[in-house]
């Protein structure tokens, strides 16, 4: 009854045919959407969002790619943390490795980007400190192999010796105690990447003006500066720059192969990672390496999602 | 007088930190400047006794040891630069393509879902790449492509990064320019292509880097994906180089190698520079 005298009314009437004509044009837009987005998506789906399901699911299982995969429960993680040994020292290599090398590297290249963005010749220095990221990390392994070379003719070894600082060489890559060390200090050289970049364009962006400000509020050190202006309005920065480095810390590996080895003395610069390779792509134990993944997975997404948490809570 | 000696205290600290920052460089230049020097070695002085830390007498002769007589390996060393760089501006371009379109209708068509997509993608930031690789090899295995090129184009294409440093980028052009697009008449397309990819150079420059120098140097996918030798890529090459039967005979084509591993990405970073600054600004995490 009241639908008859709407339709009666004419300038309802044209009311409701903008709106239909509204509603379609939204949803063509729609349509096109989904149509633009569905490369990325499939792709997405097919090589990243499955992937993530199908580990969870083959770390339940024992597989080893030549019989179907075995439902096993939770024998696998069971194994990991209880009786595997090497599983346990690759975690302690790989949150040393985490611990030292990821908040160092992180405060590291903000300290940088800091010291560079007020001196001049900007784009030399942050070239000079971020060149080294961009190399191979395989390929300059040789040149860290020459200079970490356990014999006299090791650049380290050599200049230690003729200087009297050491009586015999030191086998730097492949003494347990020493492979560690050298995995991290080449890490650390190669770690002013991306994040380094982000605070660097952080930086250039904070606007003089606020400064001025500042100082009329009395702000009078560089560092009161850096602490009540530059790092609140960062924060999107550093939140990026957190999670990149927490990622790339735990994500080490190859560089540890090609200092190290695989497997490398006395398991010393073994890595989750490591493992990991090691249990899928040369034992085909594909379960087993599975669950070895999705730990990994949950800590990375864990300490991701922590760090969100905490640079992003202030600002409301 | 008080003022004088401050203002000399001043300038005598500014001095010391451009003088530590220069030492600074001179320490993390000295393994580059090392490689480089090792490339145009010659055979006498790669094996001297102290090692020698620069090159006295430069030859090219690495450079055609590597190119030309690598007669103990089956494939010749082109191959490998072939593949790595066909590989990886596959990887660059079609990645360009997929993920500003995914990155344009999360920014700005916003359909529904798009929300949902967007956090999944975040999450997708926040673990190592290797964590999948047992399934994706799998996948690619499944579909019958390893060792082909697709195996190590077709995974790298969709990547959390990319599409998430266009979308940060995408957010901040202003709407007023899309309807002033749509007013005139142009479709989604033609407003994609001529009007959001037009603005957005220093973007796309910075995803061009970022992807092709993460791929150039990737080692593991190639690891992974291929068994033949015809289809490695230069890291993997190299570091059979330098872990295959006599190591030491050619440890000059190896330096090369590594210095031709090396160069691409600091030309490309060089050329590039500019824009990858003004885009990385925008690539923080809001949440």
């Amino acid at each position: 009854m009241q639908g008859s005298l709407e339709v009666n009314n004419p300038i309802q009437l044209t009311a409701q045919k903008a709106s239909r004509f509204k509603l379609s044009s939204s949803m063509k837009r729609n349509v096109m959407g989904y149509l633009f987005l569905s490369p990325f998506l499939i792709l997405f789906i097919v090589f990243t969002v499955i992937p993530v399901v199908q580990s969870v699911y083959l770390s339940f299982t024992y597989y080893n790619m030549l019989q179907p995969a075995k439902w096993i429960g939770l024998s696998n993680y069971s194994v990991l943390f209880l009786e595997d040994d090497i599983f346990i020292k690759s975690l302690k290599n790989t949150f040393v490795f985490a611990v030292i090398a990821g908040p160092l590297s992180y405060c590291l290249s903000f300290m940088l980007a800091w010291v560079i963005n007020s001196l001049r010749a900007r784009m030399l220095f942050s070239l000079a400190f971020y060149v080294p990221s961009i190399t191979s990390g395989i390929a300059l392994s040789i040149v860290w192999l020459y200079i970490f070379s356990g014999d006299r003719y090791g650049l380290l070894n050599n200049l230690m010796l003729s200087w009297g600082m050491i009586s015999e060489p030191i086998l730097w890559t492949t003494d347990p105690d020493t492979i560690m060390p050298v995995i991290i200090i080449v890490s650390l050289w190669m770690s002013m990447g991306t994040g380094f970049l982000v605070f660097l364009a952080g930086l250039q962006n904070v606007s003089p003006e606020l400064y001025e400000a500042g100082s009329i509020d009395g702000i009078t050190s560089k560092f009161q500066e850096l602490w009540y202006i530059t790092l609140p309005l960062m924060k999107p920065q550093l939140l990026f720059g957190a999670v990149n480095s927490i990622v790339a810390a735990f994500g080490v590996f190859d560089i540890a192969v090609a200092l190290a080895g695989m497997p490398s003395p006395n398991y010393a610069g073994h890595t989750i990672i490591s493992h990991l390779f090691d249990y899928a792509f040369i034992r085909f134990e594909l379960g087993y390496a599975s669950a070895i993944a999705v730990f990994l997975f949950f800590v990375t997404l864990g300490l991701g999602r922590i760090v969100m948490r905490l640079l992003s809570s202030k600002d409301q | 007088m008080t003022i004088s000696y401050a203002k000399f205290a001043a300038r005598f600290s500014r001095g010391l930190l451009y003088l530590f920052m220069i030492a600074l460089v001179g320490f993390t230049a000295l393994p580059i400047i090392y490689m480089v020097s090792t490339a145009f070695k010659p055979l006498d002085e790669l094996f001297l006794y102290p090692p020698r830390f620069l090159v006295h007498r430069p030859t090219m002769r690495n450079f055609f040891d590597l190119l030309t007589a690598t007669d103990s390996s089956v494939v010749p060393f082109s191959r490998y630069i072939f593949n790595s760089v066909f590989v990886s501006s596959a990887i660059v371009g079609i990645s360009l393509v997929v993920c500003s379109l995914g990155a344009y209708v999360l920014s700005k068509l916003k359909p529904p879902g798009a929300r949902f997509i967007f956090a999944v993608i975040l999450s997708a930031l926040m673990f190592a790449p290797q964590v999948t690789q047992i399934p994706t090899y799998l996948i690619v295995s499944g579909l019958g492509l390893v060792n082909t090129y697709w195996a190590l184009i077709l995974p790298k294409v969709a990547v959390a990064f990319n599409i998430f440093l266009m979308k940060q980028f995408f957010d901040q052009i202003p709407d007023a320019l899309i309807e002033a697009a749509h007013i005139d008449g142009a479709s989604e397309w033609t407003i994609f292509w001529k009007v959001i990819m037009a603005v957005s150079k220093p973007a796309w420059a910075t995803l061009i880097i970022f992807s092709f120098i993460g791929n150039w140097n990737d080692y593991f996918s190639a690891l992974v994906f291929t068994t033949s030798e015809t289809m490695k890529t230069l890291p993997l090459a190299i570091q059979t180089l330098a872990g295959g039967p006599g190591v030491v005979a050619r440890s000059g084509a190896l330096a090369a190698g590594t210095f031709l591993v090396t160069l691409p990405p600091i030309v490309i970073f060089l050329l590039f520079q500019k824009l990858v600054m003004n885009t990385m600004v925008y690539s923080g995490i809001k949440s």
